[in-house]
């Protein structure tokens, strides 16, 4: 663990998304803890007030307030709260159906493989947008629909992956040594191919993170995922945006926000990746090594050589 | 007798080596002493993990993180291969005087070219051959290396060709410069017996015909025995014994090269057991300080805790051995008698 | 504890009869398909092969790459399923046995892996990983139950006391080929396939592991089928040999007889080409090094698959593929010519 924490220290854009992370979560889990308003408490009286830094600016509202009066800190805070719900709510959900899909395609194969991979090919092509368009018009828009409209339609990678990872781990010596042994199917798959799983689907997992915060953004935007008075960082930077030339703040904000969450899961997710292989890691050790060596010998050099 | 001429083709002086992994610096070559005159034949024997390979390597050049070199040097005709200074001309001697053949050849050919057009890039690289004469002398090199209907050949992609047939295409490669050194890196180990057997009787003829110096590196102390004039034995980052071929393998010094060879099932004899050698080598991330055969040798005494240093075997013309206690018969009571040779 | 499969109690058979009789099996595989809509047409990797192995005896079973000695033990196993002939373990066919019977098979028949550090779960410890067939197979409840006798069987192998709480990284490539073999002792098996055991080792560590073989088997009263590339380690541990070309049983005889006076022209070439570690011999040597190289399965010519490369070969042998007869007494080789 601590060398875990060093390794992490000395990867610096690793280190500055994994900071932002906890920041995020840990300002989702405490919101009502941390922010300093109710985000749906309207004030018609201090409407678009600008943030802080700025001449009409004051301290009662940091980043300003929207349209209709209402904090646009503690509407960041709470929105965290929905990207962060929505994503691991999605994320398991497609992770889950995918991986057992993936799971069974690859142990199984032969013609199982072959029906599950077709279905698969054909929910890829098709076009993911507007399958969520119909059900959520059919449906109606709302939190628990996006969910499972996001879920629905993000599945088929994971099916994919474990698949791909199934067949290989299968080709093993050591899967072919534990049913040479005799044992159960049940018992192959959930002591020696599953444990291989985790680290492969814990990156991917993460990386999918980004894009169902990005999904969620893009419907909350157009009105088809989280409804007033709920919040969430898309749907302020939809009604934002009538106000783009008079309130900057208002879209700007909450698109930092948006920017910032998918590119330190990005970064942190880079580095995950590098430290679950054993070999990238070694490779990644050796050359912080080798630059260090070549600034020390510049040093030294410098100090020695010049006439 | 003019300096130049009684000098080595390749000396390698005190080499050391190491490498940076995540558990601490590995110590892969550790005062390494080697050199190779003209027309000769050396073998560095030993198993993974000896440092034989990496020899190899930092004659080439092809130490990269994680590795480096941190001490030693190698010179090639009495310059060394390793100064800053002389970077360009090592680059230009590697490859066109002294030249690689690696252990697999699919790894080392470009799978998307076609195997006549990677040797004449590399004669037009090296040599400045324009192109029709580099199409022509690649036939001559096909043919050289015994591969039958060169033109044929030459516009085939490496998968097409089997194991051996590639592995020739390699050699052809290595020898299109005319080098002086050839450095065969285990050239047998992935391929089949018989094959095997082929593309040695190849590096032997090449070797006669051309003059060639060659460094095999291997663990087989059977293609050793077939090939090499010289041989050098290497445990944990060391050379713990050289000498001549026969010399090795009649009446070998170093306990760990008697083990070896005792150890090395043999086809022409009746052995029911063999005797093996207890325990693995020691871990070059805190190599002992004393001799690193310590812990498996069965003479080892209270001196083995120093380390012994190469030195001159008595009686011997070239030879030289690491052990305070050399020539000591030290797996006599598993010893058998070498049974006599059949004619097969 | 009684096995819920029980074998036919042929007592004569069981005491002078074959333990496994391979009866003229083939195996083929899909090969590629020659066009998008076409079938994958099957590839032929063994041809017919048939031999029988002896209670308590090794027998060595030689071949090049493609050679068709790894398919020869998979198929034994039950591991690959043969498209004609017949497997008979102790008398029993075992060539369709499924399901339960066959997983109860796995009692008496294990196998032993080529490569040390791919053949044991990276994740398990050496008790968990040893004693796992036994929790399999209801033999024990659980890994810690098991504790003693796992602690018995790596004393057997060789293998330190304390090994059972490590992890296969902690182990050198020798070690974890004890692990290995000590998984395979778990069941008390009486047939073993041992595929390439040593070739993946170091030489000064082969030796190791050929002697505990050697030794299991006579203390154990073990049999093995011992796969190898290399004829001088067969030559050590095997009463009998065999010998593969190109998925045909080519030659098999008693080991003295095969290497001393080999009748299959393949025998001969493989031998000379072996090389001894002594200058002197070596240097000395006559090598019959025939021309081109192994036919890759799928491509084999005609008649006798040798028949390109030989150079005995005349026509008969490139029409008709010559049977396994037997030339001396428990000599047996193909060849039109010998």
């Amino acid at each position: 663990m601590r060398a875990l924490a060093e390794e992490l220290w000395k990867d610096k854009p690793g280190l500055i998304g994994f900071v932002l992370i906890v920041t995020i979560v840990l300002a989702a889990i405490l919101a009502p803890l941390i922010a300093p308003y109710d985000p749906a408490t309207q004030a018609v009286v201090g409407r678009l007030k600008p943030p802080v830094w700025m001449a009409k600016g004051d301290w009662a509202h940091l980043l300003g307030t929207d349209q209709l009066g209402r904090d646009i800190l503690s509407r960041l805070i709470y929105g965290a709260r929905t990207s962060l719900i929505v994503g691991i709510l999605v994320v398991a959900l497609a992770g889950t159906f995918g991986g057992t899909i993936g799971l069974l395609a690859g142990f199984r194969g032969g013609r199982t493989d072959t029906i599950l991979m077709r279905l698969v090919d054909i929910q890829v092509a098709f076009p993911g947008l507007l399958l969520i368009l119909l059900i959520v018009a059919v449906i109606g828009p709302s939190m628990v629909t996006m969910i499972v409209v996001l879920a629905l339609t993000n599945w088929m990678i994971y099916a994919r992956v474990v698949r791909g990872i199934v067949l290989s781990v299968r080709q093993m010596p050591y899967v072919e040594a534990a049913e040479m042994i005799g044992c159960q199917q049940s018992r192959v798959i959930f002591r020696h191919i599953l444990p291989n799983l985790t680290s492969p689907l814990l990156t991917l997992g993460i990386l999918e993170f980004t894009n169902i915060v990005l999904a969620e953004a893009a419907l909350s935007f157009l009105g088809l995922g989280v409804q007033p008075p709920a919040t969430s960082w898309g749907l302020d930077v939809s009604t934002g945006k009538d106000y783009i030339f008079v309130a900057w703040w208002l879209v700007t904000f909450p698109g930092l926000c948006i920017s910032v969450t998918v590119l330190s899961i990005n970064l942190f997710a880079n580095w995950l990746r590098v430290t679950t292989d054993p070999q990238e890691r070694e490779k990644r050790f050796a050359r912080a090594r080798a630059a260090t060596r070549r600034r020390q010998e510049r040093r030294a050099g410098v100090g020695r050589e010049t006439p | 007798m003019s300096p130049a001429a009684d000098r080595p083709l390749l000396e390698i002086e005190r080499l050391e080596v190491e490498f940076d992994t995540r558990r601490g610096v590995v110590r892969g070559l550790r005062g390494v002493d080697l050199s190779i005159g003209r027309g000769e034949t050396l073998a560095i024997v030993g198993e993974s993990g000896s440092g034989k390979s990496v020899t190899a390597q930092a004659v080439m050049g092809l130490i990269d993180v994680p590795g480096r070199i941190v001490g030693g040097d190698v010179r090639w005709k009495g310059h060394s291969l390793l100064s800053r200074s002389r970077a360009r001309q090592a680059r230009d001697i590697r490859g066109k005087e002294i030249a690689l053949v690696f252990q697999d050849p699919m790894t080392s050919l470009n799978p998307l070219i076609r195997v006549g057009q990677q040797i004449s890039e590399v004669l037009r690289r090296h040599l400045g051959m324009t192109r029709a004469d580099a199409d022509l002398r690649v036939l001559d090199l096909l043919e050289a290396v015994g591969i039958p209907a060169p033109p044929r050949r030459a516009k085939q992609y490496p998968h097409e060709l089997s194991g051996g047939m590639r592995q020739r295409v390699m050699i052809a490669m290595a020898i299109a410069c005319e080098p002086e050194l050839l450095i065969a890196d285990e050239p047998t180990t992935a391929l089949d017996v018989t094959i095997q057997a082929q593309v040695l009787e190849l590096i032997a003829g090449l070797q006669e015909t051309l003059g060639l110096s060659v460094l095999l590196i291997t663990h087989d102390l059977g293609v050793v025995a077939g090939l090499c004039d010289r041989v050098a034995v290497m445990y944990a980052g060391q050379i713990v014994e050289t000498g001549s071929a026969e010399d090795v393998f009649e009446r070998p010094a170093h306990p760990y090269t008697q083990g070896l060879i005792r150890s090395t099932p043999r086809l022409d004899d009746h052995m029911e057991r063999l005797v093996s050698i207890d325990g693995a080598p020691p871990s070059l991330l805190a190599p002992p300080p004393g001799c690193a055969f310590y812990e498996r040798c069965p003479i080892a005494e209270a001196r083995c805790a120093t380390l012994p240093p190469l030195i001159p075997i008595p009686n011997r013309t070239a030879g030289s051995v690491a052990c305070w206690r050399a020539t000591t018969n030290a797996w006599d009571s598993a010893s058998v008698p070498p049974g006599e040779l059949r004619a097969v | 504890m009684s096995a819920p499969m029980t074998l036919p109690p042929d007592e004569t058979a069981a005491a002078t009869g074959p333990i496994l009789s391979v009866q003229n099996i083939s195996v083929s595989y899909d090969g590629g398909r020659s066009g998008f809509w076409a079938h994958a047409s099957p590839v032929k990797a063994l041809d017919g092969i048939s031999f029988d192995i002896f209670p308590g005896e090794t027998l060595g079973l030689v071949g090049e790459s493609g050679s068709g000695k790894s398919t020869t033990g998979r198929a034994i196993l039950r591991r690959i399923g043969v498209t004609s002939g017949r497997i008979l373990f102790k008398g029993r066919d075992i060539t369709t046995v499924t399901g339960e019977e066959l997983r109860q098979l796995r009692r008496h028949m294990q196998i032993v892996f080529q490569d040390p550090y791919a053949s044991l779960n990276p994740r398990m410890s050496v008790l968990d990983t040893v004693a796992e067939p036994l929790i399999v197979h209801g033999l024990v409840a659980s890994a810690e139950e098991a504790r003693e006798e796992i602690s018995e069987l790596l004393r057997i192998v060789g293998l330190p006391r304390d090994a059972q709480d490590r992890f296969p990284h902690a182990f050198s490539g020798g070690q974890r080929q004890r692990i290995g073999i000590a998984r395979a002792l778990a069941l008390k098996p009486d047939f073993i396939v041992a595929d390439e055991p040593v070739s993946a080792l170091d030489v000064s560590v082969r030796a190791q592991v050929v002697n505990l073989l050697q030794d299991l088997q006579r203390d154990l009263g073990l049999t093995l089928l011992f796969i190898a590339h290399d004829l001088s380690v067969v030559r050590h541990i095997s009463h009998r040999v065999a010998i593969l070309y190109s998925g045909r049983l080519v030659e098999i005889a008693e080991r003295e007889a095969l290497y001393d006076t080999p009748i299959h022209p393949y025998t001969e070439a493989l031998l000379s080409a072996v090389p001894v570690p002594d200058p002197k011999i070596q240097k000395g040597r006559k090598r019959l090094v025939y021309r081109g190289e192994i036919v890759d399965a799928g491509h084999w010519p005609s008649g006798c698959h040798l028949h390109g490369r030989c150079p005995h070969a005349t026509e008969k042998c490139s029409i008709e593929p010559p049977p396994l007869v037997e030339k001396r007494p428990g000599h047996w080789a193909a060849c039109w010519h010998r």
